[in-house]
């Protein structure tokens, strides 16, 4: 049981919200932008939303600069 | 004899000539990126940006030392002109608001997020990307520094195309040079079109 963050392979975790999995894998920046399966999720419902198992997931974070 | 390559040409610039490219936010990457594409010929642009030009924006900023003081949705609409007096521009003077952004880009066929601050890069893409999910968008991230430009990649997530350097530092650590900045704004711009080809060649 896995998941992909970001093309690397990581653990999949029952009841993992996309917080606790941003804290998990060191992700501390503080804007980013997350899909699960080419969905985004808003950063309102990072803590409410579970990762499935087998879940591909994007996340970036932005820099400022422009 | 007309040959394929000019065919070609013919073909592409029609297409670019009727498409709508919208930029938000007119500083080192909107007004680099703007005029790109008008250069290439682009048809149609939508513009937002709420600031005036100062003199320190000219070490990046497509702007010059006359149109310091003016709106740069004004000082833009000078330089555009002056290369393609028939680019059709559509213009808004005005600050960005969360919960409306995506209302100037319903027509466009795609947008390019061109703003500074990282917070409200982030809450531009997320709201486009709920508001207007078929819509592609460009964007751009880490365009600091002068180093490693070689780390810059396209990143694509479903309809987002992101610029990015993910080791580059923010502006609070490290300074906007103009090589730097011209190379992920013309990379922005280069995206669109090959987002407005990629189904039509």
């Amino acid at each position: 049981m896995s998941i992909e963050v970001n093309g690397r392979k990581t653990d999949w975790v029952e009841n993992e919200s996309v917080k606790k999995l941003l804290t998990r894998i060191k992700y501390t920046f503080p804007l980013v932008v997350v899909k699960i399966n080419d969905k985004l999720v808003l950063r309102k419902n990072f803590d409410k939303t579970i990762i499935p198992d087998k879940s591909k997931i994007d996340v970036i974070h932005m820099i400022s600069g422009g | 004899m007309i040959s394929n390559k000019n065919k070609k040409y013919d073909y592409i610039k029609n297409i670019l000539s009727n498409s709508i490219v919208g930029i938000a936010g007119l500083g080192g990457l909107g007004s680099n990126a703007a005029i790109a594409l008008t250069r290439l010929g682009i048809g149609n642009l939508v513009l937002i940006d709420y600031d005036i030009v100062e003199k320190e924006n000219l070490n990046r900023q497509y702007y010059f030392l006359d149109q310091i003081g003016m709106n740069k949705i004004d000082a833009m609409k000078e330089n555009i002109k002056k290369i393609n007096p028939n680019v059709k521009l559509t213009l808004h003077k005005k600050r960005l608001k969360k919960g409306s952004i995506s209302t100037y880009f319903k027509k466009v066929d795609v947008i390019i997020e061109a703003l500074d601050d990282a917070r409200i890069k982030t809450e531009f893409i997320e709201e486009i990307l709920l508001k207007l999910p078929k819509k592609p968008i460009v964007a751009a991230s880490g365009v600091t520094g002068y180093e490693n430009p070689d780390r810059i990649k396209t990143k694509k997530l479903g309809k987002l195309y992101l610029v990015q350097d993910d080791l580059a530092l923010s502006t609070d650590e490290d300074m906007l040079y103009a090589p730097r900045v011209c190379i992920m704004a013309n990379w922005e711009a280069n995206l669109a079109v090959e987002v407005i080809l990629s189904d039509k060649i």
